[in-house]
């Protein structure tokens, strides 16, 4: 599996990158070592648990079974990117507020999932939402204020509040 | 009922009344949440420190095998490896739960008694070439003939998995409480079943990490993904030959825990130290889900043969348990794990006579240990399905024969002591049974129509009971430092942790409430032994409970210091003042006070100056009632206990066998006094009952001969978002005199009472009994087939 660097150009969370990377590199750990963004989870690395999710142009994808290259010229976003100016998006303000927290691992990778569905689906109905957490496994604090919380976001952003 | 004993409760301290609390009782922010939300929470593999390196692990191909021998010379050549160990490298270091159990070797020496057991380590400058370097070491080994399961191991002539351990016996009890002969030769109904619970992942989705170095001969310091962070502390100062003085563990944030692997060791945490020494660098090792699903700690695997005999009304009169377990390899926390199988057999049920035989074996499989309602979630689970065919028996309903059983919540002052001397101050066992089961509307949802179509609905119940602040030995004392910064802010200075549970966020509301200020004064500093004060570790729902104690005696005296100061001033005495809403204040005249920044500016600053720390320890964990007795199986394991009572719907396809849990569900939980209700309502949902249905329908370790079948979170599934019931959550107040504000644990005994109530559903949707969990489709569409065959003739 040895090989050349290989260029890599992409934007992450607005900010542009010319990285050097190996070609079986995969997009969560030039995130994490790289970019030393670390908010990003390394959780199976087999796509089961979703923990890594990031979104890529406008995706939620899981960026252990994604390769590095696979993005190159794309926009992607990850956890680091989501507030603005110590601001809380919306998202994170109902994860924080309505109790939807744990131990934390999987968050960041449930936000960006949730974050790619509001884009996407302002104002999804419940099933959509248990859908779309559907790929991202939660150990301990359940799903049950996670889909809440992703609903409370939901109808704040569509009050204009969000971003 | 005869056996039930009253005595005096020694009289608790009452710090407030509850209209008084500011910030205890209501929802509040969880203090990590921000952090982890933003990603800026640093998990154990975020951590990252100059000049690291990586490291991996070397693992047998075999799981029982003589090691001959192990050449890591063309590892050690390979450019970019820095070091290279092998188990011979920890001078024959042996270490175990207890100084009796040191069986296991950081890296195996001589054989092998598991697959994929660690045999070898690199560090390398990075993870690929470590990987590489580990394809290179040379191991031969003797495969030898193992045993895989308890019946296998308990044979005549089987293979030994330990050379000294004859019979493969890792541990067992025996235990005689009353007379159980005579008490079912009394009974009008006696019935024995045997139920079977399987091998678990522990579910959480952060694999083991760590990250060690040295910052001279002497000093090792780790940053490891453990929940109990002074087991490392203190295995690794054994294994080092280390002063503790010397051994720093810095607590990451963990990404959850639920017993075994977080709290105990895996191969990774001797060897980054180890290699880390021998490269002069520090190393960092993260285990890969792989790694974690086929190496690390399991719940046991365990068979329960269970015998009750009760009245014509299904008065349990008396219960024999005989429970087989598989330990696996080592020896790690089995002697625990077994022991609460028989211990709290005598909650949430009046239990006149009790008798246990337990046997453990070792067997080469991955070991087994901890694992959230340890230990009592395999026999509650057996006792309560067994109830429900007792009273399909008698012709008595669920409900009603849980209620007659049930333990009454003993009055103010009084306590409850079991047979085996379990003492309880409170017991809301009945009040959960009652609001569930009025909550699922019971009676109604019973009698109405069971089935559309291809669907079958039933609903079943199920109760439950932990332990809190359990009581293992005679040093589970902990601690806790307040100090008062010059400027108001606070420093809560704890060795305990949190590994989701919440118990930061609580304990720094207990701080604030008995300071008087707000929870965003206070700044909680994680564990870093060279700093904080030693704890037990973050098991047996001990750290609310104990370390909450610790918490509010700190806060106590750091008070008591500020309003001498504050009397002083006044001129009366301190004990006529008190702090609420950040001011100090005369209690007979709140218009004589101070604004809490001032008092505290004066209390330093006022010639000659103080220095204001609180120190606060818990006692009630070794005081209270004395410890239990292994042994005999007598005495006290917790300070107090929850008490949960579940109803729960499910849809049982009749065609393919695939259960499903509706939404319709509903949790009724004394937890004593929720501190922080959202908190307790994510622990019960989240950590017990989620994972409680995936235990009852899906979660199960598939093996042959040793190797783990289905290593990933498809094939060995967890429940997702879509299929985890949205259920409700019902508080039960009792306030324990022992619990901090009268709280007690919320979640490992609610995790024991989603597998016995789905059972009961789904006999009660199709007439079928599932004993042996989970509960997959096929198992329930054999069983549904053998049903109708059996009606045919």
């Amino acid at each position: 599996m040895k090989g050349e660097l290989k260029d890599l150009k992409l934007v992450v969370n607005g900010k542009p990158y010319e990285l050097k990377v190996k070609p079986k590199a995969l997009l969560v750990d030039v995130l994490r070592k790289d970019l030393k963004l670390t908010g990003t989870k390394r959780g199976c690395l087999e796509s089961t648990c979703g923990v890594c999710s990031v979104i890529v142009d406008g995706m939620a994808v899981r960026s252990c079974s994604i390769l590095a290259l696979q993005v190159n010229g794309r926009e992607v976003t990850t956890i680091e990117g989501l507030s603005e100016g110590g601001k809380l998006h919306p998202i994170q303000e109902a994860f924080v507020n309505h109790g939807a927290i744990e131990c934390g691992f999987c968050i960041p990778g449930r936000v960006m999932v949730a974050k790619a569905l509001l884009d996407e689906n302002p104002n999804p109905t419940r099933e959509e939402v248990r859908l779309a957490m559907q790929g991202v496994l939660c150990a301990d604090s359940g799903y049950v204020k996670q889909i809440e919380a992703v609903e409370i976001a939901a109808e704040k952003m569509r009050g204009g509040e969000g971003r | 009922m005869t056996a039930r004993k009253k005595k005096e409760v020694s009289k608790p301290t009452v710090l407030l009344r509850e209209e008084e609390y500011s910030i205890i009782g209501k929802p509040i922010p969880r203090v990590d949440a921000r952090a982890k939300v933003t990603g800026e929470a640093k998990y154990a593999a975020d951590i990252e420190v100059a000049d690291m390196l990586w490291g991996a692990i070397k693992r047998s191909p075999y799981p029982h095998a003589r090691i001959l021998n192990i050449d890591t010379s063309k590892a050690e050549r390979l450019p970019g490896v820095k070091a290279v160990i092998t188990g011979k490298d920890f001078g024959g270091f042996k270490w175990g739960w207890s100084r009796e159990t040191r069986d296991e070797e950081p890296l195996a020496v001589s054989k092998v008694r598991y697959l994929y057991e660690g045999v070898a380590a690199v560090a390398a400058i990075d993870e690929d070439i470590a990987e590489e370097a580990c394809e290179l070491i040379e191991v031969e080994y003797e495969p030898l003939a193992g045993v895989f399961d308890p019946f296998e191991a308990m044979k005549e002539g089987a293979p030994l998995v330990h050379e000294d351990r004859p019979g493969n016996i890792c541990v067992e009890y025996h235990w005689n409480f009353g007379d159980v002969e005579k008490a079912f030769s009394e009974s009008y109904l006696v019935r024995e079943d045997t139920f079977q619970t399987p091998r678990m992942a522990k579910g959480y989705l952060e694999p083991p990490a760590v990250v060690a170095y040295w910052t001279d001969s002497s000093h090792l310091t780790v940053i490891p993904a453990k929940g109990s962070p002074y087991f490392p502390y203190r295995i690794l100062a054994n294994c080092f030959n280390l002063p503790l003085s010397n051994v720093r563990i810095i607590q990451p944030f963990i990404g959850a825990d639920f017993g075994g692997t977080k709290n105990d060791m895996v191969a990774c945490d001797f060897a980054a130290p180890m290699l880390a020494r021998k490269a002069g660098k520090p190393v960092k090792i993260v285990y890969t889900m792989f790694d974690e699903l086929t190496t690390c700690l399991r719940r046991h695997p365990m068979w329960i043969t269970i015998k009750t005999g009760v009245t014509k009304d299904g008065i349990i009169k008396a219960i024999q348990t005989k429970v087989i377990s598989d330990g696996g390899a080592y020896t790690r926390m089995s002697p625990l794990s077994n022991f609460l199988t028989g211990i709290c057999m005598t909650l949430p049920y009046h239990l006149p006579n009790f008798k246990t035989d337990v046997y453990c074996y070792f067997t080469n499989n991955p070991s087994s240990a901890a694992m959230r309602g340890h230990g009592i979630y395999h026999t509650r689970f057996a006792g309560d399905v067994q109830l429900d065919m007792i009273a399909e028996e008698l012709g008595i309903d669920p409900v009603e024969i849980r209620l007659r059983n049930a333990i009454k919540n003993p009055k103010p002052g009084e306590i409850y002591e079991t047979i085996n001397k379990l003492t309880l101050a409170t017991c809301g066992i009945e009040e959960c049974i009652e609001k569930a089961a009025e909550a699922i509307n019971w009676k109604e949802n019973k009698a109405r129509q069971r089935v559309k179509g291809n669907k079958a609905y039933g609903i079943g119940f199920g109760c439950g009971t932990y332990l809190s602040g359990t009581k293992l030995s005679g040093h589970n004392a902990c601690a806790a430092l307040v100090r008062i910064c010059e400027d108001g802010s606070v420093n809560y200075i704890t060795g305990a942790t949190d590994v989701g549970q919440g118990s930061d966020t609580v304990t720094c509301a207990l701080v604030a409430e008995v300071l008087g200020i707000g929870l965003e004064d206070i700044d909680i500093k994680r564990v870093d032994t060279v700093h904080t004060p030693v704890d037990p570790g973050t098991y047996g729902s001990r750290v609310t409970v104990l370390a909450g104690e610790a918490a509010i005696n700190a806060a106590l005296d750091a008070k008591r210091q500020l309003l001498e100061v504050a009397a002083r001033e006044f001129g009366v005495k301190p004990e006529d003042m008190d702090i609420k809403n950040k001011k100090a204040f005369v209690k007979s005249n709140p218009e004589m006070s101070i604004p809490w920044q001032r008092l505290v500016r004066m209390a330093c600053y006022t010639t000659p100056g103080m220095v204001i720390i609180g120190r606060g320890q818990s006692s009630r964990g070794i005081t209270t009632y004395g410890l239990a007795d292994f042994t005999t199986g007598i005495g006290n394991i917790g300070t107090n206990y929850s008490f949960t009572a579940h109803a729960q719907e499910v849809e049982v396809d009749i065609e393919t066998g695939v259960v499903r849990c509706t939404d319709n569900s509903v949790i009724a939980h004394d937890c004593g006094f929720p501190l922080n209700p959202p908190a307790v309502d994510t622990q019960v949902v989240g950590g017990a009952y989620h994972p409680g249905v995936g235990a009852a329908l899906y979660c199960e370790f598939k093996m042959d001969k040793g190797l783990t079948l289905n290593p990933n979170l498809v094939d060995y599934k967890l429940p997702r978002a879509y299929e985890a019931p949205m259920t409700r959550v019902i508080h039960v107040i009792t306030k324990d005199p022992f619990g901090p504000f009268g709280a007690k644990e919320a979640s490992e005994g609610s995790t024991c009472t989603a597998p016995p109530a789905v059972i009961n559903a789904i006999h009660d949707a199709t007439g079928v009994w599932i004993k042996e969990l989970p509960a997959k489709p096929e198992k329930v569409y054999w069983a549904l087939k053998e049903k109708m065959e059996r009606e045919k003739k």
